[in-house]
């Protein structure tokens, strides 16, 4: 693992040290407790006996001590990566993920590694040392004793690995019926309002009780597999114990071995078998945590598709005049995707003009918002803004002379202030507040029972979607010194009061910009000076909008 | 005096249970006990070997060591067995009780998906309470007491110290690991959210940070909140790392005095190598119980969950005495209807949460639908119209006003009996990992393949059922089932089960416009002369329904046909509009 950074590595360091130096220590615990109980040592040995065990019990908080800071050390700097991962993803790239999975698996997925980090690695350390050193010691204090415990320490691996085939092979051969059954109860919990509104709620309570029999007994058919791992290893431990201590009783009463050595011996053997078999415990209490190590390497993994660096240029209108955009026969397709979102669509949109694009769901306005920002670059052709290709703009200076305002704009877990002063960090309460009055936010945020300092989020104020809109549109004016609008309108109707505050507010904030809105209403296409129909990923239609509506429809409500 | 055939079998579920946990507890101690008397025999057998009796004095002890030794592996895997089984059957009847409380409709609670998982979670707690937690703690207080008891019989003041180490490790130890875990959890909680909070709108707001030049502050942000959280968590280890290395040094102090005791009070070679053997051993299944006192706190917090889920009472109340089901065709009046969400509610698409508590989600709607009338609910979204249909399921409790079928109140008959009068396309339609043929048969289970048919046709799902056979498993990942595709479906379960009263839920939501057209035109001959009433946002075809309601706020803003609607300014001449604009010319 390369992300071990050497603060990490050396946390790992200690931690093993310790966890090998207390399993030694069982070494010389053995040595003096032998003595002391056989008379070859005097009382005065417990002393050291106790020091020994104080001893082990330092070095096992010095393991758990450090063996923790590792464990976090380790799962804060994939943590860290992965964060870093996401924003540098970029928004078309992340929605290409399940972002319920991503959040989860940065919290509660990397704390699954705990087991692996704090309990398995030690382990394994320990279990390629202890037994080792068990041995040796043995050979030199009895050689009968020694051969007996060397050969029977090689089965325990040998028969964990037989008997873990053989569970791995009837676990995938009950994996479907064990998943299947395993999720039953969740699937028919989140199922339940359809179930009540057919009448068979009632009926799949008895369902449930079924299934989850079923499913018990599915699971003891593997366990009592898996669980035969458990019975080898201390089968094994327990036998050679009896057949180590037997022989060792009779050669006492033959009188050619002494009692020290003989305690010696029955106090070893078993300390030789015990590293491995915790070694197979953690091993299995670790494998959710690789699991969830694997979905993040799998993250991590430098994509074929990561983003093109973004040029250095700034655009050359930039502060005498709003930009022209000019779309040249753009092509383009989603990561992952074969279909083309857009197909040469060409286009152009002079500065300070108003388009709306208009169309059905899905035929592909939304991205050619996410070309204009530079989120999705096309495959073929270019987008030029006063006429230098995007990809050779500084994509961020470009970014920060828009305003931007998504079809469901996300609302951060920070206040309502700090939300309209995404773009504009600096910006006073004051600028907040004006900008919050030309969005028409101000009437509801005074409203809140904080007022701008109420917190967003699930603890928060939960906001309408015409409201969260309405704050996106503060965003929109709070930042300085814009000179274009990208606007997404909700396809979802809002109540009458927000949609024509938001026309209101975005007949506003397109004075004076070059504006591209994808538009569902009349009152907001009324707008545009252009409206362009997008239909399959193509421009179909693209008329000035006196032509389009005959000039008939009143439009002195709609603010311009 | 048992009472149901159900309460019958529960009561005989729960003696076998009790029957069951006993021979996992004794599996275990056994298991233990083994363990305990193998090192005591070999310990006897050794020490009294060097004072060379005659091999008859040590035959027993031979015996004794290979029998422990072959037994303890059996006993280590029959506990292992009865425990875990024991713990799938007391996590099966958690599930059970679980279910049966939550059949009743609920206020939806905040956090949906989330929040059911966990709870669903949460049951595997009565699980791991069983086999991390109190099977151990039991195994562990039988070994003891029995190392005690012998510790009695050789030596009692070595028995009292043996005593007195065995509870600060099992009891002591394990109280003060989970009571700093609570504490610790306590703090942690908050650090963990946070980061949540902070990773979610790193994922969520992508485009909202990136089109603001603010991902970069976003991602300090969710680094701080990490670093926060690791800070924390390496303190919590600490403490953790502490109570287990106390445990060690116990156990230590423990066999060392009672060595000295023994030593001291003049017991023999065999007596001491017993007593200090067994007393190390008798540590071993009491040791780990600190890790046990650990993972306690969060496991009880769990059932503590589920507790208040069960306790949570249902949304509506059901009459005493239910009144018989109306039948022939029924009339539903509804009057001056007013419907609050409860404050922890997130009920309609998107409710004015901030004026939930004030403003009601309908607020005096009336509506009548006689016998093959025809109605349709249009709004913006937050009018209140799922709520509407909610009501008349049966699944929300109105504040004021009333709902009679043929003159009944409905809150004087059963609601699942409501519910077989008035149901059909819900707002969250659910497709389960089942077949096709199961998934759509839930709402018909005595239909044939025809009637199948037939309403697959009529959902315009039979070229996509056709591809796929009615034996395909649906719903093991979400990809399986287009949006699309689960509406229909979903539509499909509702006209099989042919309620009298139709209830459809936005039927031509998710569809590309194409389709979307087709199944509106397919649904309104498909209903027509059968009573309906359906919340939609597309106006096309709705000349053929007999009355259009537009609700805003809560409140019925407009009221009548198509040609009404649209010869009159308003909401519905400006969504009309809006409409003929979308659409390709």
């Amino acid at each position: 693992m390369r992300l071990l950074r050497a603060t990490v590595r050396a946390h790992l360091a200690v931690a093993v040290g310790a966890a090998v130096l207390a399993g030694l220590l069982v070494l010389v615990q053995a040595e003096l407790l032998a003595g002391v109980l056989s008379g070859r040592f005097t009382a005065a040995a417990l002393g050291w006996l106790v020091l020994v065990f104080a001893l082990r019990g330092l070095l096992g908080w010095v393991q758990g001590l450090y063996g923790g800071r590792m464990a976090t050390g380790l799962k804060s700097a994939l943590r860290h990566r992965l964060l870093e991962r996401f924003g540098a993803l970029g928004p078309v790239r992340l929605a290409g993920h399940r972002s319920g999975e991503l959040v989860t698996l940065v919290g509660r997925g990397l704390d699954r590694l705990d087991p692996y980090l704090t309990g398995y690695l030690p382990a394994v350390a320990v279990a390629g040392v202890v037994p080792l050193a068990v041995l040796i010691r043995l050979f030199a204090a009895d050689l009968g004793s020694a051969v007996i415990v060397l050969v029977t320490l090689p089965l325990i691996p040998v028969f964990g690995a037989l008997v873990g085939m053989h569970t791995k092979a009837v676990t995938e051969r009950q994996f479907h019926a064990l998943s299947r059954l395993g999720g039953h109860f969740l699937d028919v919990v989140r199922g339940l309002p359809t179930l009540r509104a057919f009448g068979r709620a009632r009926h799949q309570a008895t369902v449930v009780r079924a299934v989850a029999d079923a499913h018990r007994g599915a699971t003891m058919r593997t366990l009592r597999v898996a669980f035969l791992s458990a019975l080898v290893l201390e089968l094994c431990a327990s036998l050679s114990l009896a057949l180590v201590a037997v022989p060792i009783g009779l050669r006492l009463l033959g009188g050619t071995l002494d009692l020290s050595t003989a305690l010696l011996v029955l106090l070893l053997a078993p300390e030789a078998y015990l590293p491995l078999r915790v070694m197979g415990t953690r091993f299995h209490a670790s494998m959710e945590g690789v699991a969830a190590a694997d979905a993040a390497f799998a993250l991590l993994k430098p994509a074929a598709d990561a983003p093109s660096p973004s040029g250095g240029l700034r655009r050359p209108g930039r502060g005498a005049r709003p930009p022209e955009i000019r779309l040249e026969r753009v092509t383009a397709s989603y990561p992952g995707r074969d279909d083309a979102a857009v197909e040469d669509v060409s286009l152009v949109i002079a500065p300070g003009e108003r388009v709306a694009l208009v169309g059905e769901s899905g035929g592909g306005k939304t991205t050619l918002l996410n070309l204009i920002l530079g989120f999705l670059s096309p495959g073929d052709g270019r987008v030029l803004v006063d006429g230098v290709d995007l990809r050779e703009l500084d994509l961020e200076a470009w970014r920060a002379e828009t305003a931007f305002v998504a079809q469901r704009p996300h609302l951060f877990a920070v206040s309502i202030a700090d939300n309209i002063r995404l773009g504009a960090p600096g910006a006073s309460l004051d600028e907040v507040r004006r900008a919050a009055r030309q969005a028409h936010a101000e009437e509801f945020v005074a409203a809140l029972p904080e007022g701008y300092a109420t917190q967003v989020g699930e603890r928060g104020a939960n906001l309408s979607a015409g409201q969260r809109q309405r704050i996106a549109l503060a965003r929109a004016f709070c930042r300085p010194d814009t000179s274009l609008l990208v606007l997404d309108e909700p396809t979802a109707r809002l109540d009458g009061r927000s949609e024509a505050a938001i026309v209101a507010a975005t007949a506003e904030l397109s004075k004076g910009r070059t504006a591209v809105i994808v538009a569902h209403r009349p009152a907001m296409i009324d707008l545009a000076d252009r409206v362009v129909r997008i239909h399959e990923g193509r421009v179909v239609a693209d008329t000035p909008r006196r032509e389009l509506t005959g000039g008939k429809r009143p439009s002195a409500e709609d603010g311009r | 005096m048992t009472h149901t055939p159900q309460e019958r079998v529960a009561a005989r579920r729960e003696r076998r249970m009790g029957v069951r946990l006993a021979y996992a507890v004794l599996a275990g101690a056994a298991a233990e006990l083994t363990g305990l008397g193998l090192i005591a025999t070999a310990a006897w057998l050794i020490t009294r070997a060097a004072e060379q009796p005659p091999l008859a004095a040590l035959s027993v002890a031979i015996v004794a060591v290979r029998a422990f030794a072959t037994s303890r592996g059996v006993f280590r895997y029959a506990e292992r067995l009865t425990g875990h089984d024991v713990a799938l059957r007391a996590q099966a009847t958690t599930r059970e009780r679980l279910y049966e409380s939550l059949i009743p409709p609920h206020t939806p609670r905040q956090g949906g998906a989330d929040l059911l998982s966990r709870m669903v979670d949460d049951t595997e707690a009565v699980q791991d309470l069983l086999v991390r937690c109190l099977l151990p703690a039991a195994a562990a207080l039988i070994t003891s007491v029995a190392a005690v008891a012998i510790g009695l019989g050789v030596l009692p003041s070595a028995a009292l110290v043996l005593f007195a180490g065995l509870a600060v490790a099992g009891v002591l130890l394990p109280a003060g690991t989970a009571a700093a875990t609570r504490r610790w959890s306590a703090r942690i909680a908050p650090a963990r959210a946070a980061l949540a909070a902070r990773t979610a709108d790193l994922v969520h707001g992508a485009a909202d940070l990136a089109a603001y030049g603010a991902g970069d502050r976003a991602l300090r942000s969710a680094l701080d909140a990490d670093d926060q959280l690791a800070a924390l968590e390496r303190r919590q280890a600490r403490v953790h790392a502490a109570a287990l290395s106390f445990g060690v040094l116990t156990q230590g102090l423990t066999v060392a005095a009672i060595v000295l005791l023994a030593q001291n009070a003049g017991v023999d070679t065999v007596g001491t190598a017993v007593l200090a053997l067994m007393s190390l051993v008798a540590f071993e299944p009491v040791l780990p119980l600190a890790a046990a006192g650990e993972r306690l706190a969060g496991i009880l917090a769990a059932v503590r969950r589920l507790r208040d889920v069960r306790a949570t009472p249902p949304a509506i109340t059901e009459p005493a005495a239910p009144a018989p089901l109306p039948r022939g065709p029924l009339t539903v009046e509804v009057r001056d209807l007013v419907v609050r969400h409860a404050p922890r509610d997130s009920g309609d698409a998107a409710p004015e949460a901030t004026d939930s508590m004030t403003r009601p989600a309908l607020d005096g709607v009336s509506l009548t639908l006689t016998p093959g009338k025809r109605v349709v609910l249009v709004g913006p979204s937050g009018a209140g119209k799922s709520t509407l249909l909610a009501t008349l399921m049966r699944l929300v409790e109105p504040e004021g006003g009333t709902i009679t079928v043929n003159g009944v109140d409905v809150r004087d008959l059963r609601s699942d009996d409501v519910r077989t009068l008035m149901t059909g396309l819900t707002q969250d339609p659910y497709v389960f990992q089942a077949t096709l043929r199961d998934n759509l048969r839930l709402a018909g289970p005595d239909a044939d393949d025809e009637e199948l048919a037939r309403a697959v046709r009529q959902a315009r799902l039979d070229a996509w059922v056709e591809s796929v056979g009615w034996d395909a498993e649906l719903g093991e990942d979400a990809r399986t089932v287009s949006g699309g595709q689960l509406q229909r479906l979903a539509l499909a379960r509702a006209l099989l089960y042919d309620p009298p009263i139709l209830l459809l839920d936005e039927p031509a939501e998710a569809l590309d416009e194409a389709t979307a057209d087709e199944l509106m035109a397919d649904l309104l001959d498909a209903t027509h002369g059968r009573t309906t009433l359906m919340v939609t946002h597309r106006l096309r075809g709705l000349e053929q329904v007999d009355e259009i309601i537009v609700l805003e706020g809560g409140k019925v803003i407009q009221r009548g046909t198509h040609e009404e609607l649209v010869n009159r300014p308003g909401y519905y001449r400006d969504l009309w509009e809006s409409e003929a604009l979308t659409r390709s010319a």
